[in-house]
């Protein structure tokens, strides 16, 4: 039995198409896929950002290069104060600090090389060759200072622990981390940079699976501080910490430790702000926009989606939608919390992440399409484990996005995307084992059908006059619908690692 | 819930050949889609122009047609491809091929139409490569695939810079493929096919001609003859079906025009990296001493880089180079290898000679696109992993051609993008030529007890036993050359501008020309070496 199994495996061996990489080691399967992902990224930023040649506003390239030119030119205190050299409705910083020093030292860099681009005042709306160019190097820059590092972090720590697995799938899941067609999507084509946020919160993730809480819990404030989005982790690592905390000799020795620790991360964050209340609440009343609605555009959530059948926006004032919603994320976080408190443990964390980021996607207030970022980061950090479930959910997240694709002009970057992911997830003699598929085959493929239908219906018709946002709504429900399965099933798997060990023996034998 | 949950084990053994080969031209198709919107050279007009002319006027006119500057100047092969691909521009936008109003024309549909033209003309190079790796091994096969399928000039010059290199090379490979099983016959009416789509392969045909020659129609009297009728008949045939039009309306001529503007001047306006670089650079040299000892030397009264010089010489001091001197130079360069297919024609080698052709006809052919390159590179790439030398040796001449393309995208939003390709490339290669030539190591050596393996692992060069191959490792004059690139990548990138600014903005051009010729000049000494030693 056993040489069979040994022919068998390195007949295997010659079969995935990395093989003289994966003999070289984690670094050269890094460096290579790190290469290739760079390429993807410069080649994606060839193509249209948010708001390209779009006055008066524009988009997003125009808000994150007015933010530069805003924190080079003002001094600190003035950055989230209405004034008249900063008029916060153009534009006005709404992200915490962490973003305002990144915006300025990107301010630095342009103003170096290209004062034009950052002008006061003068700036506004420019859009030369050069200074787009430089523009997308910072986000290039961002990506590969903060992010890869973050996932060559995890990707060590991840594969020290299961001796188990496969190199292959080393290399495999070093290029769906650092090929995620949605990130670079929104980062180099439709121009933001959530690969520094969601680079600290992997970094953070890589440190609690490597032991380092301490290290994790600053990684995690620096993700919370430059995009107060990160806050949907928040309930997971919270739960998990707490959890670790509570088995310890001296908990609340080891709670106060935590405690000071993120303290003092945000004093150092929030220094140039701390010198009064006023100044605090200044820049907070800007992290919360709360005059917006309870959704923006179009996004898979419940609310979105319910919004055909139930008009939320006119039975509800925003005070109470508000509360609605809070309660709504908090009880369908709960479950997942309480796992993680009773039982905490490196798996049960990834699919904590997972199931805490989807409450608050699915159900907190003012979300927007590309806060399917979050849940999708840890989908991806459970790639191996649930090929399906990443799958799946990631071709949906990329159908979410499509309207908004489409009004940046990026369809062409899309569906190059797509098909790269779909050859990633097929490429030649990557192994599946143990791949459960929780849909029925019909219905899989009467959903595939839908989500193909889908994509050409949005690109090649008009909607009918009378349901100008036909199309829109029909996309999110289906999504909506998809992404309840993904967290109704990651809820169920969280809590099925509670059982005992001799259960898991048993099923493990008739396997 | 529970029920219908559906567990199964599920391994997947290797794919077939051809799903992965799929596979791989597929990653590659993302990587072309996505550089749709990247800098486009006139040669995206030229094809546009071409489209335009072939779709609206008759074919009487083809060769005379001069609305725009880009005039047909390939055979008529291609002139029929133009023409099939425009029945399709045609329908997604009618001033595709306006002769007038097509002029320039810049909107998105013309870029992805053209974009994508060249993708599914890739399909001839994937078709080519299949045919001449199926018989591998697969991790041959992935090496190879990924040198060709992947290669990062075939990225820059066809699918950002705008050709169809790979759909040419293609037919070559498919070609050879063909010579390699021993159907010569279809092998040499596919080289014709590919000489009537674009004339400047025609660089191999004398070692096509000596080959089939001495392969396919010696033996016997009769025998022979009746084979090399056959053979003529069919390259006949070929050139008839291409060229008869032309030759029935009297337009042999004007075509022949055309296809060989003799008028233009030895060296194209960015120095192929070829002998002529050295010819110039001595003839400045010589000039510049000759005019310090106190001689009158005069001052040439053309340019070397201009297009149309008429007969003004560009050189001070050594003597003008006509056409028909590069001619003779490169059938002199070709000529061990014409004795070599003439004495001992066998089929495995002969993509080893085709490859040799195509360097000669770039080291001393009249006036040389440094794109040429791509003729003998990517043929090489299907031999590279054969021996350790090949490996070596390719691995040196694919990043220097690589290198020596650099200036063709001169913008600086591609710059990573061709950084990226040929970093990607260099580690790719260094990953698979080692890890090929290490199993091969593995398996040629001789079975010893444990300690002599754990001395072999460390080294030992005193080992009495079978000798031990080091694996892929490249010497240190290779080495300290392909630094050299990168000082001189530097010094044009930084150091130039920072010193000199806006002067002699043609030095870091001319430096890349002159360094990569060395290392252009080194593949073909090796080239020439390997192919008069072997047997």
């Amino acid at each position: 039995m056993e040489k069979e199994n040994k022919v068998k495996d390195t007949a295997s061996d010659d079969g995935y198409c990395w093989w003289w990489l994966v003999q070289k080691g984690t670094t050269a399967v890094f460096i290579t896929v790190g290469l290739f992902a760079l390429l993807v990224r410069v080649a994606v930023s060839l193509h249209p950002y948010s708001g390209a040649g779009n006055p008066p506003k524009f988009g997003d390239y125009e808000a994150q290069r007015h933010w530069m030119e805003i924190t080079i030119n003002l001094p600190i205190k003035e950055w989230y104060r209405n004034s008249s050299n900063n008029d916060l409705r153009y534009w006005g910083l709404d992200y915490p600090p962490l973003t305002a020093y990144q915006s300025f030292i990107h301010g630095l860099f342009l103003k170096f090389f290209h004062p034009d681009s950052v002008a006061p005042f003068a700036s506004r709306g420019h859009e030369s060759y050069l200074g787009k160019l430089l523009m997308r190097w910072t986000v290039l820059s961002s990506d590969a200072l903060i992010f890869f590092p973050a996932a060559l972090y995890f990707i060590i720590v991840y594969y020290n622990q299961s001796s188990r697995t496969r190199k292959s799938e080393l290399a495999w899941h070093t290029a769906v981390l650092l090929l995620s067609p949605c990130l670079i999507l929104i980062d180099h084509g439709h121009f933001q940079y959530n690969c520094i946020s969601l680079g600290f919160t992997i970094g953070a993730v890589a440190a609690i699976l490597s032991g380092n809480d301490l290290v994790a819990s600053v990684l995690y404030c620096l993700a919370l501080n430059h995009k107060q989005m990160s806050a949907y982790f928040a309930p997971s690592f919270f739960s998990h910490l707490l959890g670790k905390c509570l088995r310890r000799k001296y908990p609340i020795l080891e709670v106060s430790k935590l405690g000071l620790l993120v303290l003092g991360t945000f004093a150092a964050v929030w220094w140039p702000y701390l010198y009064s209340t006023q100044s605090i609440l200044e820049v907070l009343s800007r992290l919360a926009p709360f005059e917006r609605g309870i959704f923006e555009d179009y996004v898979a959530n419940f609310w979105c989606a319910s919004s055909i059948l139930i008009k939320w926006k006119r039975l509800f004032t925003t005070e109470s939608l508000k509360l609605l919603s809070l309660t709504a994320t908090v009880i369908t976080c709960l479950p997942s919390m309480v796992q993680q408190i009773k039982s905490p443990s490196k798996r049960g964390f990834l699919y904590a992440l997972l199931n805490s980021s989807f409450s608050f996607y699915l159900f907190s207030f003012q979300v927007h399409e590309k806060s399917i970022l979050l849940p999708l980061l840890p989908a991806t950090l459970l790639a191996v484990e649930e090929p399906f479930i990443f799958r799946w959910f990631t071709q949906f997240a990329m159908l979410s996005m499509f309207p908004l694709i489409c009004r940046d002009n990026l369809v062409v970057p899309y569906l190059a995307l797509l098909a790269l992911f779909v050859l990633i997830m097929n490429a030649p003699g990557q192994h599946r084992v143990r791949e459960s598929n929780y849909l029925g085959s019909a219905t899989m493929f009467l959903i595939l059908c839908c989500y193909f239908v889908l994509h050409i219906v949005y690109l090649t018709m008009h909607p009918p006059e009378k349901y100008p946002f036909l199309f829109e709504a029909i996309i999110m429900n289906l999504c909506f619908s998809q992404f309840v399965l993904v967290t109704l099933g990651c809820n169920i798997k969280q809590w099925l690692l509670n059982r005992p060990a001799k259960l898991e023996e048993t099923e493990k034998k008739q396997i | 819930m529970g029920k219908e949950k559906l567990s199964f084990k599920e391994v997947h053994h290797s794919h077939s050949p051809k799903t992965t080969l799929w596979w791989f031209f597929l990653v590659a198709t993302c990587i072309k889609v996505l550089l749709f919107p990247s800098y486009r050279s006139t040669d995206f007009e030229v094809h546009r122009n071409w489209l335009a002319l072939t779709h609206s006027l008759p074919l009487s006119q083809w060769y005379f047609d001069e609305t725009s500057p880009w005039t047909l100047d390939y055979p008529p092969f291609f002139a029929y491809f133009e023409r099939f691909l425009s029945i399709f521009a045609h329908l997604i936008d009618p001033q595709i091929v306006h002769l007038q109003n097509g002029l320039n024309y810049s909107s998105n549909k013309v870029v992805y139409f053209q974009r994508v033209t060249v993708i599914l003309s890739d399909l001839s190079l994937l078709y080519g490569v299949y045919r001449l790796t199926r018989n591998l091994d697969s991790r041959k096969q992935q090496l190879i695939w990924s040198l060709v399928i992947w290669s990062p000039m075939l990225f820059i010059v066809d699918h950002v810079h705008f050709q169809y290199n790979g759909f040419l090379i293609g037919i070559l490979l498919i070609s050879l493929s063909y010579l390699e099983e021993g159907r010569d016959l279809l092998g040499g009416f596919v080289f014709a096919v590919l000489l009537c789509f674009k004339h400047l392969f025609a660089v191999a045909a004398p070692i096509y001609f000596v080959y089939l020659l001495r392969h396919y129609c010696w033996g016997g009297m009769v025998r022979g003859f009746r084979r090399l009728l056959i053979m003529g008949g069919v390259v006949t045939a070929v050139f008839a079906s291409a060229f008869g039009p032309f030759f029935h309306l009297g337009q042999i001529q004007q075509v022949i025009q055309r296809l060989f503007p003799f008028g233009r001047g030895l060296c194209h306006a960015y120095w192929a990296p070829n002998f002529w670089v050295f010819y110039i650079m001595s003839d400045k040299g010589l000039a510049f001493i000759f005019r310090k000892l106190g001689f009158n030397v005069q001052t040439p009264t053309g340019s070397f880089t201009a297009g149309l010089v008429g007969d003004s010489s560009p050189f001070s001091v050594l003597p003008q180079i006509k056409p028909s001197v590069t001619f003779i130079m490169v059938l002199l360069a070709l000529s061990p290898c014409l004795f070599k297919a003439w004495k001992n024609p066998q089929p495995q080698m002969i993509s080893r000679w085709i490859a040799y052709a195509y360097t000669c006809g770039f080291l001393f052919g009249w006036h040389v696109h440094e794109k040429a390159s791509l003729h003998f590179v990517i043929p090489l790439a299907i031999v590279a992993a054969q021996t350790l030398e090949d490996a070596r040796h390719y691995f040196l001449l694919s990043i220097v051609s690589c290198y020596s393309i650099f200036p063709l995208l001169f913008e600086a939003r591609e710059y990573p993008i061709k950084v990226l390709l040929l970093l990607l490339h260099s580690i790719l290669m260094w990953s698979g030529f080692s890890a090929q030539f290490y199993d091969g190591a593995e398996a040629t050596r001789v079975p010893t007890a444990n300690s002599k393996k754990k001395a072999d692992q460390f080294g030992s060069e005193g080992n009495s036993g079978a000798t031990v191959k080091k694996g892929f490792a490249i010497g240190w004059i290779e080495r300290i050359y392909l630094i050299g690139l990168v000082v001189v990548e530097i010094w044009g990138q930084i150091l130039h501008p920072l010193l000199f600014g806006d002067k002699f903005a043609f030095a870091p051009l001319m430096l890349i020309s002159i360094y990569c010729a060395f290392g252009i000049m080194y593949s073909w000494i090796w080239q020439l070496i390997s192919i008069v030693k072997c047997r």
